[in-house]
């Protein structure tokens, strides 16, 4: 019998393209309803590759408590792109098999919701238009529609939200994204620099530069074999956990200015600020673009920024408990927060839900336990989980993780002090392994990052795929404002904080 | 109240008094020092090593409208390649970003080629609309921070406003994607004359890292007058305000 799928216990991981097992659609079929009937099984990764003569379909699928990573595929030829849809018994894959009908026109037979994703500029239809994104409607004269966006009101990135209102209640909100779309995956083929690559990576969204270019770089150390010595393992999960605690200060922040908290919005502020300076202290630049690198590193850590990096968490954790205390007990800000925007664990679960928006929902998915990276792999690591699914789970989330995320950093510097210190500088003239597939997963602040690329004989990248965590949870932002007051839209909205850049590549 | 108290007591003063002459940290990447000594060879080294072609391989000069501040071409030769700890990079010409083998002299706006109206009516008083198009977040929320206790730009009179309708110019970040093009071009049309364009962050100047990409479209950029270009992946905060602060006339 042919091998059904692959199984593998290491992330980042890299195997060569044939190693993949390849099945009829009906295995492939077979292989994700069958694995994703166990709540614990997520898919990670699921698209297409354009071979000569066929589409090539790779799917991924994690388990939060085994630690494996499965991975299978399925070719499809070109006169034959119509298959039966996942997405009725296992709705989380609703957003692939979009994806893959966009990009290369596969049918899928019983899709309930085939609708466009990104609108990329080489999508298969080109008829298919930002101006005519195919928006669910309801006539009724009760109902009406509100229109928000692509420009919003504040400083932010460009999405369009359709509301469908009875009143002031929400009974229905559609997302049209793709405004972002600057050809990302397309990039990483044509630019055949290494740096240039990195410096790609950290423009995937920027808020989560640091999450992305680790991707990047252990993807890239998987692939090129390149030797990462323990201490600059340490450094990057440093740099991710201050980039966590950096975006949940300000997030705050920001959830207090959508309720006109000014005493908590004001000091969160400074207090990130005081985060992103000691980041721009070690490398140069606030949100740790030029932090990571494959192979090595042009900012190694030092005795000065670790002192520096450790009293200033000292001072901005627990300056920020005890904001956060006064926040959290105020009757009028839990008034705010507390069963608004509910999302269940059912819902997450069958969203596919990852990092945040899973975690306050009962369920404890957290790549650091369950595929750690880098450094995680030697920690004792345990989720942070909040069960209520609502606003108020998700800023209190954010508290238990900073505090969590600063005991983390304190932990890892001690482990870095003893280490012996290999000063590399990055490598950027890698060979990668030919005719191989990597896989490249990281928890970013959002959740998981997941980063993957094929090589072609000579070891050039000839496809790389890039899945933020924002592309699982729009949906989950959207059942999340049902039966909501619409003014309440701005605090679930700023409690999910999802990238669009991340989601439009 | 009590606890409020506290809290404000341990929060202290967090704006920063001069704006102007804010310290950062040495490693901060601001305007670029190229050695005169630069030779042909170093030239080439440099030029090759960096990803967005920002330095002329002729010349050695380096376009800070282009570049992303990876400081590779400074860590490659430190002696030949400085980035100072200078943020006041913001120009109205494009031409004058780009910075020449011993050149070391402050990055300025030209006086005489600001407009007339734009001093005149917006000194006092300036709202601006923002329009990500195609950004990665960084630059926007850079803006954001602009208007936080620490910069707190509205001592000026300088916000961000909701609305087009009650903006005096637009602030764009981001290569300006096909798909964000028509949105950008309704949101300025929707601002009453007269209104200034200020660009912001390397990818909006020239594309940066994306200037080749298929997905983008340009045109408003090359159409439209630019009043200010405020260079920087992302544009520090001081950067946007010490370039605002100049075309305004504000000392």
């Amino acid at each position: 019998m042919n091998q059904l799928y692959s199984e593998i216990f290491e992330n980042p991981f890299t195997i060569g393209i044939k190693e993949i097992p390849v099945v009829d659609y009906d295995v492939f079929y077979n292989n994700i309803s069958g694995m994703l009937s166990d709540q614990a099984n997520h898919c990670v990764a699921y698209y297409g590759v354009e071979v000569p003569g066929y589409l090539k379909l790779i799917c991924c699928i994690v388990n939060d408590k085994t630690h494996s990573i499965r991975i299978f595929s399925t070719h499809l030829i070109n006169e034959k792109r119509s298959v039966k849809s996942l997405t009725s018994a296992c709705p989380q894959l609703h957003i692939f098999e979009r994806e893959i009908h966009e990009n290369f026109g596969v049918e899928f037979e019983g899709h309930p919701w085939l609708k466009p994703v990104r609108y990329p500029y080489n999508r298969k239809s080109l008829s298919a238009l930002m101006d005519n994104y195919p928006f669910y409607e309801i006539e009724s004269e009760e109902l009406h529609e509100v229109g928000v966006g692509p420009v919003h009101a504040g400083v932010i990135e460009p999405g369009h939200f359709r509301f469908i209102c009875n009143g002031e209640k929400v009974l229905h909100l559609e997302i049209q994204l793709g405004y972002q779309h600057r050809g990302i995956e397309k990039l990483f083929i044509h630019k055949k620099g290494s740096l240039q690559k990195c410096i790609l990576s950290e423009s995937i969204a920027g808020d989560t530069s640091v999450g992305h270019s680790l991707a990047h770089s252990q993807l890239i150390d998987s692939m090129g074999d390149l030797e990462i010595s323990d201490s600059l393992q340490i450094e990057r999960c440093i740099g991710l956990e201050l980039e966590r605690i950096a975006v949940h200060i300000g997030d705050t922040a920001a959830l207090c200015g959508d309720i006109a908290y000014q005493l908590g919005q004001v000091v969160c502020e400074a207090l990130r600020t005081e985060i992103i300076n000691t980041t721009q202290f070690w490398c140069g630049n606030r949100f740790g673009k030029g932090l990571v690198r494959p192979g090595g590193s042009n900012f190694p850590m030092s005795d000065i920024i670790a002192d520096k990096m450790l009293k200033m968490l000292d001072d901005a954790v627990t300056r920020f408990s005890e904001i956060a205390g006064r926040i959290y007990s105020m009757p009028s800000v839990l008034a705010r927060f507390e069963d608004i925007g509910q999302v269940t664990r059912d819902q997450a679960l069958k969203t596919g839900s990852v990092g945040m928006a899973a975690r306050t929902c009962g369920i404890g998915r957290d790549l650091r336990g369950s595929h750690p990276f880098q450094y995680f792999k030697k920690l004792y690591f345990n989720p942070v989980i909040n069960e209520t699914g609502d606003v108020l789970a998700r800023g209190m989330l954010r508290v238990k993780e900073i505090s969590e995320s600063g005991r983390i950093i304190r932990e890892l510097l001690g482990f870095w002090k003893e280490k012996k210190k290999f000063e590399h500088p990055p490598v950027y003239n890698y060979l990668l392994k030919p005719e191989s597939f990597s896989l490249s997963m990281a928890e970013g602040w959002r959740g998981e990052i997941c980063h993957s690329a094929i090589t072609d004989e000579n070891g050039n990248i000839i496809h790389y795929k890039v899945k933020d965590p924002s592309f699982h949870n729009w949906m989950a932002l959207a059942l999340a404002v049902r039966n909501q007051e619409i003014s309440d839209f701005p605090v679930c909205n700023k409690s999910f904080n999802l990238s669009y850049c991340g989601n439009d590549l | 109240m009590f606890r409020e108290l506290k809290i404000l007591t341990h929060h202290g003063s967090q704006y920063i008094k001069d704006l102007r002459n804010q310290p950062v940290s040495d490693r901060f990447r601001g305007r670029p020092v190229i050695s005169s000594d630069i030779n042909e060879s170093d030239i080439e080294i440099i030029s090759a090593i960096c990803p967005v072609s920002a330095i002329n391989d002729r010349d050695g000069s380096l376009d800070i409208g282009k570049c992303v501040f990876c400081g590779e071409c400074s860590f490659c030769l430190p002696e030949k390649v400085k980035f100072l700890k200078d943020y006041r990079i913001a120009v109205n010409r494009r031409e004058d970003l780009i910075i020449k083998p011993g050149e070391d002299k402050p990055v300025r706006l030209d006086k005489s080629s600001i407009r007339k109206e734009v001093r005149k009516l917006f000194k006092n008083a300036l709202k601006l609309r923002q329009v990500s198009a195609g950004g990665d977040n960084s630059c926007e929320m850079e803006l954001n921070a602009t208007g936080n206790v620490n910069f707190d730009f509205g001592r000026y009179g300088i916000e961000f406003v909701a609305s087009p309708r009650h903006a005096d110019g637009i602030v764009i970040t981001g290569p300006v994607s096909e798909n964000m093009a028509e949105a950008l071009n309704i949101c300025y049309e929707a601002v009453p004359d007269p209104k200034i364009i200020v660009l912001v962050g390397t990818d909006s100047i020239s594309g940066g890292m994306f200037s080749d990409s298929q997905a983008l479209n340009r045109k408003f950029i090359e159409e439209h007058h630019i009043d200010l270009y405020i260079p920087g992946n992302p544009a520090h905060p001081l950067t946007f305000i010490n370039g605002v602060m100049d075309l305004l006339g504000i000392d």
